[in-house]
Protein backbone atom coordinates (compact mmCIF):
# COMPACT_ATOMS: atom_id res chain seq x y z
CA UNK A 1 0.00 0.00 0.00
CA UNK A 2 1.37 3.37 -0.95
CA UNK A 3 -0.61 5.96 0.92
CA UNK A 4 1.19 8.78 -0.85
CA UNK A 5 0.19 7.85 -4.35
CA UNK A 6 -1.31 10.80 -6.14
CA UNK A 7 -3.71 9.01 -8.42
CA UNK A 8 -6.92 7.26 -7.58
CA UNK A 9 -7.61 3.70 -8.66
CA UNK A 10 -9.39 4.91 -11.78
CA UNK A 11 -6.11 6.38 -12.93
CA UNK A 12 -7.41 9.93 -12.96
CA UNK A 13 -4.94 12.40 -11.50
CA UNK A 14 -5.94 13.19 -7.95
CA UNK A 15 -4.17 16.50 -8.08
CA UNK A 16 -5.25 19.00 -10.60
CA UNK A 17 -9.00 19.37 -10.70
CA UNK A 18 -8.80 21.93 -7.96
CA UNK A 19 -5.98 23.77 -9.69
CA UNK A 20 -7.31 23.78 -13.25
CA UNK A 21 -10.07 26.11 -12.28
CA UNK A 22 -7.55 28.72 -11.26
CA UNK A 23 -6.17 29.36 -14.71
CA UNK A 24 -7.96 32.66 -14.14
CA UNK A 25 -7.36 34.38 -10.81
CA UNK A 26 -10.61 34.34 -8.82
CA UNK A 27 -10.43 38.12 -8.48
CA UNK A 28 -10.91 38.44 -12.24
CA UNK A 29 -14.30 36.77 -12.18
CA UNK A 30 -16.97 39.45 -12.57
CA UNK A 31 -18.61 40.26 -9.24
CA UNK A 32 -16.02 38.32 -7.23
CA UNK A 33 -15.27 39.46 -3.70
CA UNK A 34 -11.69 38.26 -4.00
CA UNK A 35 -9.19 41.10 -4.10
CA UNK A 36 -6.85 41.28 -7.11
CA UNK A 37 -3.53 39.59 -6.47
CA UNK A 38 -4.79 37.94 -3.29
CA UNK A 39 -2.96 34.90 -1.99
CA UNK A 40 -4.93 31.75 -1.20
CA UNK A 41 -6.19 31.59 2.39
CA UNK A 42 -6.66 27.83 2.39
CA UNK A 43 -4.96 25.15 0.41
CA UNK A 44 -5.58 21.45 0.82
CA UNK A 45 -3.27 19.28 -1.19
CA UNK A 46 -3.82 15.64 -2.10
CA UNK A 47 -5.88 14.77 0.94
CA UNK A 48 -6.40 11.05 1.33
CA UNK A 49 -8.33 9.23 3.99
CA UNK A 50 -8.61 5.57 4.83
CA UNK A 51 -11.15 4.24 7.29
CA UNK A 52 -9.58 0.88 7.89
CA UNK A 53 -9.01 -0.34 4.35
CA UNK A 54 -11.88 1.74 3.01
CA UNK A 55 -10.32 4.38 0.77
CA UNK A 56 -12.75 7.23 1.40
CA UNK A 57 -10.76 10.18 0.04
CA UNK A 58 -8.54 9.46 -2.91
CA UNK A 59 -6.49 12.61 -3.11
CA UNK A 60 -8.61 15.74 -2.93
CA UNK A 61 -7.18 19.19 -3.45
CA UNK A 62 -8.77 22.58 -3.01
CA UNK A 63 -7.53 26.14 -3.13
CA UNK A 64 -9.62 28.89 -1.62
CA UNK A 65 -9.04 32.63 -1.83
CA UNK A 66 -10.13 35.13 0.81
CA UNK A 67 -13.76 36.10 0.34
CA UNK A 68 -14.72 33.05 -1.66
CA UNK A 69 -17.67 30.83 -0.87
CA UNK A 70 -17.17 27.22 -1.89
CA UNK A 71 -19.96 24.69 -1.98
CA UNK A 72 -19.26 20.97 -1.98
CA UNK A 73 -21.96 18.79 -3.49
CA UNK A 74 -22.13 15.05 -3.90
CA UNK A 75 -24.02 11.89 -3.12
CA UNK A 76 -24.42 10.66 0.42
CA UNK A 77 -21.34 8.73 1.42
CA UNK A 78 -19.14 10.27 -1.24
CA UNK A 79 -16.79 11.71 1.40
CA UNK A 80 -17.83 15.38 1.68
CA UNK A 81 -17.96 15.45 5.49
CA UNK A 82 -14.74 13.51 5.75
CA UNK A 83 -12.97 16.02 3.50
CA UNK A 84 -14.31 18.98 5.48
CA UNK A 85 -13.30 17.38 8.78
CA UNK A 86 -9.84 16.69 7.42
CA UNK A 87 -9.41 20.42 6.84
CA UNK A 88 -9.30 21.06 10.60
CA UNK A 89 -7.96 17.64 11.53
CA UNK A 90 -11.08 16.55 13.38
CA UNK A 91 -10.38 13.63 11.11
CA UNK A 92 -6.69 13.04 10.61
CA UNK A 93 -5.95 12.73 6.88
CA UNK A 94 -4.07 9.56 5.97
CA UNK A 95 -1.95 11.70 3.67
CA UNK A 96 -1.89 15.26 2.48
CA UNK A 97 -1.20 18.83 3.50
CA UNK A 98 -3.54 21.46 4.86
CA UNK A 99 -2.56 25.12 4.87
CA UNK A 100 -4.74 27.84 6.28
CA UNK A 101 -3.43 31.38 6.33
CA UNK A 102 0.01 31.09 7.93
CA UNK A 103 -0.37 27.56 9.26
CA UNK A 104 0.62 24.41 7.47
CA UNK A 105 0.12 20.89 8.78
CA UNK A 106 1.37 17.81 6.99
CA UNK A 107 -0.51 14.75 8.10
CA UNK A 108 1.51 11.87 9.45
CA UNK A 109 -0.76 9.22 10.92
CA UNK A 110 2.13 6.77 11.31
CA UNK A 111 3.80 8.74 14.11
CA UNK A 112 2.15 9.60 17.43
CA UNK A 113 1.28 13.28 17.63
CA UNK A 114 4.04 15.23 19.30
CA UNK A 115 3.35 18.31 21.43
CA UNK A 116 4.50 20.53 18.57
CA UNK A 117 2.17 18.84 16.07
CA UNK A 118 -0.74 19.08 18.50
CA UNK A 119 -0.05 22.78 18.84
CA UNK A 120 0.11 23.16 15.04
CA UNK A 121 -3.24 21.42 14.69
CA UNK A 122 -4.76 23.59 17.41
CA UNK A 123 -3.54 26.71 15.64
CA UNK A 124 -4.95 25.42 12.37
CA UNK A 125 -8.31 25.00 14.08
CA UNK A 126 -8.18 28.55 15.38
CA UNK A 127 -8.13 29.67 11.77
CA UNK A 128 -11.07 27.49 10.73
CA UNK A 129 -14.40 27.85 12.49
CA UNK A 130 -16.75 24.91 12.16
CA UNK A 131 -20.53 24.68 12.14
CA UNK A 132 -21.94 21.19 12.62
CA UNK A 133 -25.10 19.55 11.38
CA UNK A 134 -26.09 18.79 15.00
CA UNK A 135 -25.17 22.30 16.30
CA UNK A 136 -23.16 20.89 19.23
CA UNK A 137 -23.84 23.87 21.48
CA UNK A 138 -22.65 23.46 25.05
CA UNK A 139 -25.87 22.63 26.94
CA UNK A 140 -24.53 23.64 30.35
CA UNK A 141 -23.73 27.19 29.25
CA UNK A 142 -26.01 30.06 28.35
CA UNK A 143 -25.91 31.43 24.81
CA UNK A 144 -23.52 34.25 25.66
CA UNK A 145 -21.24 31.90 27.61
CA UNK A 146 -21.26 29.48 24.68
CA UNK A 147 -19.89 32.31 22.58
CA UNK A 148 -17.25 33.67 24.93
CA UNK A 149 -16.00 30.34 26.31
CA UNK A 150 -13.31 29.83 23.67
CA UNK A 151 -12.23 33.47 23.21
CA UNK A 152 -11.74 33.77 26.98
CA UNK A 153 -10.19 30.39 27.70
CA UNK A 154 -8.31 29.79 24.47
CA UNK A 155 -7.36 33.25 23.26
CA UNK A 156 -7.28 34.68 26.80
CA UNK A 157 -9.36 37.65 25.71
CA UNK A 158 -10.71 39.78 28.57
CA UNK A 159 -14.31 38.81 29.38
CA UNK A 160 -15.65 42.30 28.68
CA UNK A 161 -14.05 42.42 25.26
CA UNK A 162 -15.19 38.90 24.38
CA UNK A 163 -18.72 39.70 25.54
CA UNK A 164 -18.86 42.79 23.40
CA UNK A 165 -17.64 40.85 20.38
CA UNK A 166 -20.06 38.00 21.07
CA UNK A 167 -22.96 40.42 21.35
CA UNK A 168 -22.14 41.98 18.02
CA UNK A 169 -22.31 38.55 16.36
CA UNK A 170 -25.49 37.63 18.21
CA UNK A 171 -26.91 40.83 16.81
CA UNK A 172 -25.82 39.78 13.34
CA UNK A 173 -27.61 36.42 13.55
CA UNK A 174 -30.62 38.17 15.06
CA UNK A 175 -30.57 36.53 18.47
CA UNK A 176 -29.37 39.21 20.85
CA UNK A 177 -32.56 38.87 22.90
CA UNK A 178 -31.65 35.20 23.57
CA UNK A 179 -28.36 36.27 25.11
CA UNK A 180 -28.99 34.60 28.49
CA UNK A 181 -31.12 31.70 27.31
CA UNK A 182 -29.91 28.12 27.54
CA UNK A 183 -29.58 26.10 24.30
CA UNK A 184 -32.30 23.64 25.36
CA UNK A 185 -34.82 26.47 25.21
CA UNK A 186 -34.05 27.49 21.62
CA UNK A 187 -35.52 26.19 18.38
CA UNK A 188 -33.28 24.24 16.00
CA UNK A 189 -32.89 27.22 13.71
CA UNK A 190 -31.97 29.47 16.61
CA UNK A 191 -29.46 26.93 17.89
CA UNK A 192 -27.76 26.75 14.54
CA UNK A 193 -27.60 30.55 14.33
CA UNK A 194 -26.01 30.60 17.81
CA UNK A 195 -23.54 27.98 16.60
CA UNK A 196 -22.66 30.22 13.66
CA UNK A 197 -22.21 33.19 16.00
CA UNK A 198 -20.03 31.03 18.25
CA UNK A 199 -17.76 30.16 15.33
CA UNK A 200 -17.63 33.82 14.25
CA UNK A 201 -16.68 35.03 17.74
CA UNK A 202 -13.35 33.24 17.35
CA UNK A 203 -12.77 35.40 14.24
CA UNK A 204 -11.53 32.57 12.05
CA UNK A 205 -10.13 33.02 8.55
CA UNK A 206 -12.40 30.35 7.10
CA UNK A 207 -15.80 29.03 8.12
CA UNK A 208 -16.55 25.35 7.53
CA UNK A 209 -20.18 24.22 7.39
CA UNK A 210 -21.16 20.54 7.36
CA UNK A 211 -24.77 20.31 6.21
CA UNK A 212 -25.83 23.04 8.62
CA UNK A 213 -29.52 22.78 7.72
CA UNK A 214 -29.93 19.02 7.41
CA UNK A 215 -31.03 18.47 11.02
CA UNK A 216 -33.60 21.26 10.83
CA UNK A 217 -37.33 21.24 10.40
CA UNK A 218 -37.92 22.46 6.81
CA UNK A 219 -39.67 25.57 8.12
CA UNK A 220 -36.49 26.60 9.97
CA UNK A 221 -34.03 26.10 7.12
CA UNK A 222 -34.66 29.54 5.67
CA UNK A 223 -33.53 31.57 8.67
CA UNK A 224 -30.19 29.75 8.78
CA UNK A 225 -29.61 30.00 5.03
CA UNK A 226 -30.36 33.71 5.20
CA UNK A 227 -27.61 34.22 7.78
CA UNK A 228 -25.20 32.15 5.72
CA UNK A 229 -26.00 34.05 2.55
CA UNK A 230 -25.43 37.37 4.25
CA UNK A 231 -22.07 36.10 5.51
CA UNK A 232 -21.14 35.02 2.00
CA UNK A 233 -22.13 38.37 0.58
CA UNK A 234 -20.13 40.35 3.12
CA UNK A 235 -17.04 38.60 1.89
CA UNK A 236 -16.39 35.86 4.41
CA UNK A 237 -14.47 32.84 3.28
CA UNK A 238 -16.69 29.80 3.59
CA UNK A 239 -16.66 26.15 2.61
CA UNK A 240 -20.13 24.69 2.75
CA UNK A 241 -21.18 21.07 2.39
CA UNK A 242 -24.88 21.18 1.64
CA UNK A 243 -27.76 19.68 -0.25
CA UNK A 244 -29.38 23.11 -0.58
CA UNK A 245 -29.09 23.81 -4.29
CA UNK A 246 -30.54 27.28 -3.80
CA UNK A 247 -27.62 28.21 -1.56
CA UNK A 248 -25.10 26.87 -4.06
CA UNK A 249 -26.81 28.86 -6.81
CA UNK A 250 -27.18 32.11 -4.87
CA UNK A 251 -24.06 32.32 -2.76
CA UNK A 252 -21.30 30.07 -4.06
CA UNK A 253 -18.39 31.35 -6.11
CA UNK A 254 -17.40 27.84 -6.98
CA UNK A 255 -19.01 24.44 -6.68
CA UNK A 256 -16.98 21.30 -6.11
CA UNK A 257 -18.72 18.09 -7.01
CA UNK A 258 -17.47 15.01 -5.16
CA UNK A 259 -17.98 11.42 -6.17
CA UNK A 260 -16.47 8.37 -4.47
CA UNK A 261 -13.79 10.37 -2.72
CA UNK A 262 -12.72 12.53 -5.65
CA UNK A 263 -13.61 15.98 -6.88
CA UNK A 264 -14.81 15.15 -10.37
CA UNK A 265 -15.99 18.61 -11.37
CA UNK A 266 -15.23 22.13 -10.23
CA UNK A 267 -16.56 25.38 -11.53
CA UNK A 268 -18.83 28.36 -11.03
CA UNK A 269 -22.38 27.33 -10.03
CA UNK A 270 -23.86 28.61 -13.32
CA UNK A 271 -21.78 26.06 -15.16
CA UNK A 272 -21.68 23.08 -12.78
CA UNK A 273 -25.36 23.23 -11.92
CA UNK A 274 -26.73 24.18 -15.32
CA UNK A 275 -24.30 22.53 -17.70
CA UNK A 276 -22.25 19.84 -15.92
CA UNK A 277 -19.47 18.33 -17.99
CA UNK A 278 -19.15 15.18 -15.96
CA UNK A 279 -21.56 12.30 -16.34
CA UNK A 280 -21.68 11.66 -12.58
CA UNK A 281 -22.49 15.29 -11.81
CA UNK A 282 -25.26 15.21 -14.39
CA UNK A 283 -26.74 12.07 -12.87
CA UNK A 284 -26.66 13.56 -9.37
CA UNK A 285 -28.24 16.84 -10.42
CA UNK A 286 -30.98 15.19 -12.43
CA UNK A 287 -32.47 13.89 -9.20
CA UNK A 288 -32.81 17.41 -7.90
CA UNK A 289 -34.49 18.60 -11.06
CA UNK A 290 -37.06 15.86 -10.74
CA UNK A 291 -38.20 17.02 -7.30
CA UNK B 1 -71.03 16.89 16.82
CA UNK B 2 -73.88 18.60 18.55
CA UNK B 3 -72.67 18.60 22.11
CA UNK B 4 -73.74 21.49 24.27
CA UNK B 5 -70.81 23.80 24.92
CA UNK B 6 -70.35 23.43 28.71
CA UNK B 7 -70.38 19.62 28.56
CA UNK B 8 -66.65 19.02 27.81
CA UNK B 9 -65.55 21.31 30.61
CA UNK B 10 -67.82 19.52 33.06
CA UNK B 11 -66.50 16.15 31.89
CA UNK B 12 -62.92 17.36 32.35
CA UNK B 13 -63.69 18.44 35.88
CA UNK B 14 -65.37 15.15 36.67
CA UNK B 15 -62.36 13.16 35.46
CA UNK B 16 -60.05 15.41 37.44
CA UNK B 17 -62.01 14.89 40.66
CA UNK B 18 -62.19 11.15 40.17
CA UNK B 19 -58.44 10.95 39.40
CA UNK B 20 -57.67 12.88 42.54
CA UNK B 21 -59.92 10.66 44.64
CA UNK B 22 -58.20 7.56 43.31
CA UNK B 23 -54.76 9.05 44.05
CA UNK B 24 -55.75 9.76 47.64
CA UNK B 25 -57.09 6.25 48.08
CA UNK B 26 -53.83 4.86 46.73
CA UNK B 27 -51.73 6.89 49.16
CA UNK B 28 -53.89 5.88 52.11
CA UNK B 29 -53.49 2.18 51.31
CA UNK B 30 -49.78 2.66 50.78
CA UNK B 31 -49.32 4.31 54.18
CA UNK B 32 -51.51 1.70 55.83
CA UNK B 33 -49.19 -1.04 54.56
CA UNK B 34 -46.22 0.75 56.08
CA UNK B 35 -48.01 1.23 59.38
CA UNK B 36 -49.12 -2.41 59.57
CA UNK B 37 -45.67 -3.82 58.87
CA UNK B 38 -44.13 -1.39 61.33
CA UNK B 39 -46.69 -2.26 64.00
CA UNK B 40 -46.03 -5.95 63.42
CA UNK B 41 -42.32 -5.44 63.80
CA UNK B 42 -42.74 -3.43 66.98
CA UNK B 43 -45.06 -6.05 68.41
CA UNK B 44 -42.55 -8.78 67.54
CA UNK B 45 -39.76 -6.85 69.24
CA UNK B 46 -41.83 -6.14 72.34
CA UNK B 47 -42.84 -9.79 72.69
CA UNK B 48 -39.49 -11.41 72.03
CA UNK B 49 -37.12 -8.91 73.59
CA UNK B 50 -37.76 -7.50 76.96
CA UNK B 51 -37.14 -3.81 76.49
CA UNK B 52 -35.50 -2.28 79.49
CA UNK B 53 -36.73 1.31 79.57
CA UNK B 54 -34.33 2.59 82.17
CA UNK B 55 -31.37 1.00 80.40
CA UNK B 56 -32.39 2.46 77.05
CA UNK B 57 -32.78 5.97 78.40
CA UNK B 58 -29.22 5.96 79.72
CA UNK B 59 -27.76 4.28 76.67
CA UNK B 60 -29.47 6.12 73.80
CA UNK B 61 -27.50 9.39 74.13
CA UNK B 62 -24.29 7.35 74.15
CA UNK B 63 -25.26 5.52 70.95
CA UNK B 64 -26.46 8.70 69.26
CA UNK B 65 -23.02 10.13 69.88
CA UNK B 66 -21.73 7.59 67.34
CA UNK B 67 -23.99 8.92 64.60
CA UNK B 68 -21.82 12.03 64.33
CA UNK B 69 -18.76 9.86 63.81
CA UNK B 70 -20.62 7.78 61.19
CA UNK B 71 -21.48 10.92 59.22
CA UNK B 72 -17.94 12.24 59.59
CA UNK B 73 -16.37 8.99 58.38
CA UNK B 74 -18.83 8.79 55.47
CA UNK B 75 -18.23 12.38 54.48
CA UNK B 76 -14.46 12.20 54.36
CA UNK B 77 -14.48 8.75 52.74
CA UNK B 78 -16.79 9.93 49.98
CA UNK B 79 -14.63 13.01 49.45
CA UNK B 80 -11.57 10.81 49.09
CA UNK B 81 -13.47 8.42 46.82
CA UNK B 82 -14.51 11.29 44.54
CA UNK B 83 -10.90 12.40 44.17
CA UNK B 84 -9.65 8.87 43.52
CA UNK B 85 -12.50 8.17 41.12
CA UNK B 86 -11.78 11.34 39.13
CA UNK B 87 -8.18 10.28 38.71
CA UNK B 88 -9.21 6.67 38.11
CA UNK B 89 -11.70 7.61 35.41
CA UNK B 90 -9.13 9.81 33.66
CA UNK B 91 -6.72 6.90 33.81
CA UNK B 92 -9.24 4.43 32.44
CA UNK B 93 -9.99 6.77 29.54
CA UNK B 94 -6.38 7.69 28.94
CA UNK B 95 -4.52 6.58 25.85
CA UNK B 96 -1.40 6.41 27.98
CA UNK B 97 -0.79 2.71 28.69
CA UNK B 98 0.79 3.45 32.07
CA UNK B 99 -2.07 5.59 33.38
CA UNK B 100 -4.64 3.17 31.98
CA UNK B 101 -2.81 0.17 33.41
CA UNK B 102 -2.51 1.64 36.88
CA UNK B 103 -6.17 2.67 36.96
CA UNK B 104 -7.55 -0.61 35.70
CA UNK B 105 -5.35 -2.57 38.12
CA UNK B 106 -6.68 -0.46 41.00
CA UNK B 107 -10.29 -1.04 39.97
CA UNK B 108 -9.79 -4.75 39.44
CA UNK B 109 -7.99 -5.36 42.73
CA UNK B 110 -10.37 -3.34 44.87
CA UNK B 111 -13.51 -4.71 43.27
CA UNK B 112 -12.16 -8.22 43.49
CA UNK B 113 -11.64 -8.28 47.27
CA UNK B 114 -14.04 -7.82 50.21
CA UNK B 115 -14.32 -4.40 51.80
CA UNK B 116 -13.93 -5.82 55.31
CA UNK B 117 -10.69 -7.49 54.27
CA UNK B 118 -9.42 -4.21 52.82
CA UNK B 119 -10.18 -2.39 56.06
CA UNK B 120 -8.36 -4.97 58.15
CA UNK B 121 -5.50 -5.07 55.70
CA UNK B 122 -4.89 -1.33 55.76
CA UNK B 123 -5.21 -1.29 59.54
CA UNK B 124 -2.70 -4.10 59.97
CA UNK B 125 -0.42 -3.55 56.98
CA UNK B 126 0.37 0.13 57.26
CA UNK B 127 2.08 -0.21 60.68
CA UNK B 128 4.27 -2.96 59.17
CA UNK B 129 5.46 -0.41 56.65
CA UNK B 130 6.25 1.93 59.48
CA UNK B 131 3.19 4.10 59.00
CA UNK B 132 1.14 4.28 62.18
CA UNK B 133 -2.13 6.08 61.72
CA UNK B 134 -5.08 6.44 64.06
CA UNK B 135 -7.92 3.96 63.42
CA UNK B 136 -10.11 6.74 62.11
CA UNK B 137 -7.63 7.59 59.36
CA UNK B 138 -7.22 3.93 58.44
CA UNK B 139 -10.98 3.54 58.22
CA UNK B 140 -11.41 6.58 56.01
CA UNK B 141 -8.57 5.53 53.74
CA UNK B 142 -9.95 2.01 53.33
CA UNK B 143 -13.50 3.16 52.64
CA UNK B 144 -12.38 5.93 50.31
CA UNK B 145 -10.09 3.55 48.46
CA UNK B 146 -12.87 1.01 48.06
CA UNK B 147 -15.61 3.38 46.98
CA UNK B 148 -13.14 5.19 44.71
CA UNK B 149 -12.81 2.05 42.62
CA UNK B 150 -16.55 1.61 42.18
CA UNK B 151 -17.00 5.28 41.48
CA UNK B 152 -14.20 5.16 38.89
CA UNK B 153 -16.46 3.09 36.69
CA UNK B 154 -19.40 5.41 37.34
CA UNK B 155 -17.35 8.49 36.48
CA UNK B 156 -15.98 6.83 33.40
CA UNK B 157 -19.48 6.03 32.19
CA UNK B 158 -20.52 9.60 33.00
CA UNK B 159 -17.71 11.06 30.93
CA UNK B 160 -18.47 8.70 28.07
CA UNK B 161 -22.13 9.68 28.21
CA UNK B 162 -21.28 13.22 27.11
CA UNK B 163 -21.87 13.20 23.34
CA UNK B 164 -18.75 13.12 21.19
CA UNK B 165 -19.98 16.18 19.33
CA UNK B 166 -19.18 18.23 22.44
CA UNK B 167 -15.50 17.29 22.21
CA UNK B 168 -15.49 18.01 18.48
CA UNK B 169 -17.10 21.41 18.98
CA UNK B 170 -14.61 22.31 21.70
CA UNK B 171 -11.63 21.15 19.67
CA UNK B 172 -12.83 22.93 16.56
CA UNK B 173 -12.81 26.11 18.67
CA UNK B 174 -9.14 25.54 19.38
CA UNK B 175 -9.43 24.16 22.90
CA UNK B 176 -6.70 21.75 23.91
CA UNK B 177 -7.45 18.45 25.61
CA UNK B 178 -7.21 19.89 29.10
CA UNK B 179 -9.48 22.89 28.49
CA UNK B 180 -11.96 20.71 26.64
CA UNK B 181 -12.16 18.33 29.57
CA UNK B 182 -12.23 20.87 32.36
CA UNK B 183 -14.63 23.36 30.82
CA UNK B 184 -16.86 21.31 28.53
CA UNK B 185 -16.83 17.60 29.36
CA UNK B 186 -16.35 17.52 33.15
CA UNK B 187 -19.22 19.91 34.02
CA UNK B 188 -21.63 17.86 31.91
CA UNK B 189 -20.32 14.56 33.23
CA UNK B 190 -20.63 15.86 36.79
CA UNK B 191 -24.32 16.54 36.30
CA UNK B 192 -24.73 13.01 35.01
CA UNK B 193 -23.02 11.37 38.00
CA UNK B 194 -24.39 13.48 40.88
CA UNK B 195 -27.30 11.09 41.57
CA UNK B 196 -24.83 8.21 41.74
CA UNK B 197 -22.62 10.14 44.18
CA UNK B 198 -25.69 10.70 46.36
CA UNK B 199 -26.56 7.01 46.27
CA UNK B 200 -23.00 6.09 47.17
CA UNK B 201 -23.01 8.48 50.09
CA UNK B 202 -26.11 6.79 51.47
CA UNK B 203 -24.56 3.36 50.95
CA UNK B 204 -21.43 4.64 52.66
CA UNK B 205 -23.42 5.64 55.75
CA UNK B 206 -24.12 1.96 56.25
CA UNK B 207 -20.84 0.45 55.01
CA UNK B 208 -18.96 2.75 57.37
CA UNK B 209 -20.20 0.45 60.15
CA UNK B 210 -17.48 -1.97 59.05
CA UNK B 211 -14.79 0.27 60.52
CA UNK B 212 -16.17 -0.57 63.96
CA UNK B 213 -14.07 -3.73 63.59
CA UNK B 214 -10.88 -1.71 63.85
CA UNK B 215 -12.17 0.30 66.77
CA UNK B 216 -13.52 3.46 65.19
CA UNK B 217 -16.15 4.59 67.63
CA UNK B 218 -19.02 5.13 65.25
CA UNK B 219 -22.66 4.21 65.56
CA UNK B 220 -22.38 0.42 65.44
CA UNK B 221 -19.31 0.35 67.68
CA UNK B 222 -21.12 2.39 70.31
CA UNK B 223 -24.22 0.21 70.08
CA UNK B 224 -22.17 -2.90 70.64
CA UNK B 225 -20.12 -1.32 73.39
CA UNK B 226 -23.26 -0.20 75.20
CA UNK B 227 -24.97 -3.57 75.01
CA UNK B 228 -22.14 -6.02 75.54
CA UNK B 229 -21.40 -5.58 79.30
CA UNK B 230 -24.95 -6.45 80.34
CA UNK B 231 -25.80 -8.75 77.47
CA UNK B 232 -28.39 -6.33 76.15
CA UNK B 233 -26.95 -5.98 72.63
CA UNK B 234 -30.27 -6.82 71.01
CA UNK B 235 -31.77 -3.61 72.33
CA UNK B 236 -28.84 -1.39 71.47
CA UNK B 237 -28.60 -2.88 67.97
CA UNK B 238 -32.24 -2.05 67.41
CA UNK B 239 -31.53 1.52 68.44
CA UNK B 240 -28.59 1.66 66.01
CA UNK B 241 -30.68 0.19 63.20
CA UNK B 242 -33.32 2.86 63.75
CA UNK B 243 -30.71 5.61 63.68
CA UNK B 244 -29.19 4.27 60.42
CA UNK B 245 -32.61 4.03 58.91
CA UNK B 246 -33.61 7.55 59.87
CA UNK B 247 -30.30 8.90 58.57
CA UNK B 248 -30.76 7.28 55.17
CA UNK B 249 -34.31 8.59 54.93
CA UNK B 250 -33.15 12.10 55.77
CA UNK B 251 -30.23 12.03 53.34
CA UNK B 252 -32.36 10.54 50.56
CA UNK B 253 -34.76 13.41 51.02
CA UNK B 254 -31.95 15.95 50.98
CA UNK B 255 -30.51 14.29 47.87
CA UNK B 256 -33.86 14.48 46.09
CA UNK B 257 -34.15 18.18 46.89
CA UNK B 258 -30.60 18.89 45.73
CA UNK B 259 -31.13 17.10 42.44
CA UNK B 260 -34.36 18.93 41.81
CA UNK B 261 -32.66 22.21 42.59
CA UNK B 262 -29.79 21.44 40.26
CA UNK B 263 -32.08 20.46 37.41
CA UNK B 264 -34.01 23.71 37.59
CA UNK B 265 -30.94 25.89 38.11
CA UNK B 266 -29.49 24.28 35.01
CA UNK B 267 -31.78 24.72 32.08
CA UNK B 268 -34.95 26.06 33.58
CA UNK B 269 -34.34 29.68 34.40
CA UNK B 270 -32.22 30.64 31.46
CA UNK B 271 -33.40 34.22 31.14
CA UNK B 272 -32.47 35.28 34.66
CA UNK B 273 -29.23 37.12 35.17
N1 LIG C 1 -15.64 7.40 11.48
C1 LIG C 1 -15.78 6.60 10.40
N2 LIG C 1 -15.38 5.33 10.45
C2 LIG C 1 -15.50 4.51 9.37
N3 LIG C 1 -16.02 4.89 8.19
C3 LIG C 1 -16.45 6.16 8.08
C4 LIG C 1 -16.35 7.08 9.18
N4 LIG C 1 -16.86 8.28 8.78
C5 LIG C 1 -17.24 8.10 7.50
N5 LIG C 1 -17.00 6.85 7.07
C6 LIG C 1 -17.26 6.32 5.71
O1 LIG C 1 -16.67 7.20 4.80
C7 LIG C 1 -17.50 7.38 3.67
C8 LIG C 1 -17.73 8.86 3.45
O2 LIG C 1 -18.50 9.38 4.52
P1 LIG C 1 -18.87 10.92 4.65
O3 LIG C 1 -19.56 11.07 5.94
O4 LIG C 1 -17.67 11.73 4.41
O5 LIG C 1 -19.89 11.09 3.44
P2 LIG C 1 -20.76 12.37 3.07
O6 LIG C 1 -20.46 12.67 1.67
O7 LIG C 1 -20.56 13.43 4.08
O8 LIG C 1 -22.23 11.79 3.17
P3 LIG C 1 -23.57 12.50 3.69
O9 LIG C 1 -24.08 13.34 2.56
O10 LIG C 1 -24.47 11.35 3.97
O11 LIG C 1 -23.24 13.28 4.90
C9 LIG C 1 -18.76 6.59 3.92
O12 LIG C 1 -18.67 5.40 3.21
C10 LIG C 1 -18.73 6.32 5.39
O13 LIG C 1 -19.30 5.07 5.66
MG1 LIG D 1 -21.81 14.30 5.63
Amino acid sequence: MQPNTLSGPSGSPALGVGDLVHTMHPAEVPGALVKPGAEPILRATAIQKFFGLNHVLKGCSMTVYPGETITILGRSGSGKSTFLRCLNFLEEPSAGVVEIHDRRVISNPLAPRSKAVKEDIRNLRLRAGMVFQEFNLFPHLSVIRNLIEAPVHVKHMPVAEATELAESYLEKVGLIEKRNEFPARLSGGQRQRVAIARALTMQPDVLLFDEPTSALDPSLVGEVLKVMESLAHEGRTMIVVTHEMSFAKEAADRVYFMDEGEFVEVGPPEQVLADPHDERTRKFLSRFLNI
Amino acid sequence: MTMPAPQPAALGLEIQVSDKRRAIAWRLQFMLVWLLILAGLIAFVLFTIKLNGKFLVTVIPFILGGAGMTILVSFFSIAMAIILASLGALGRLSRNPIANGVASFYVSLVRGTPLLLQILFIYLALPQAGIVLPELMCGIIALGFNYGAYMTEIFRAGIQAVPHGQTEAAESLGMNGRTTFMRIIAPQAFRIVTPAIGNDFIAMLKDSSLVSTIGVQELLWKAQAAGRPTYQSMQTLIVAALVYWVMTIVFSYVQGRLEKGMASADRGKGSVQ
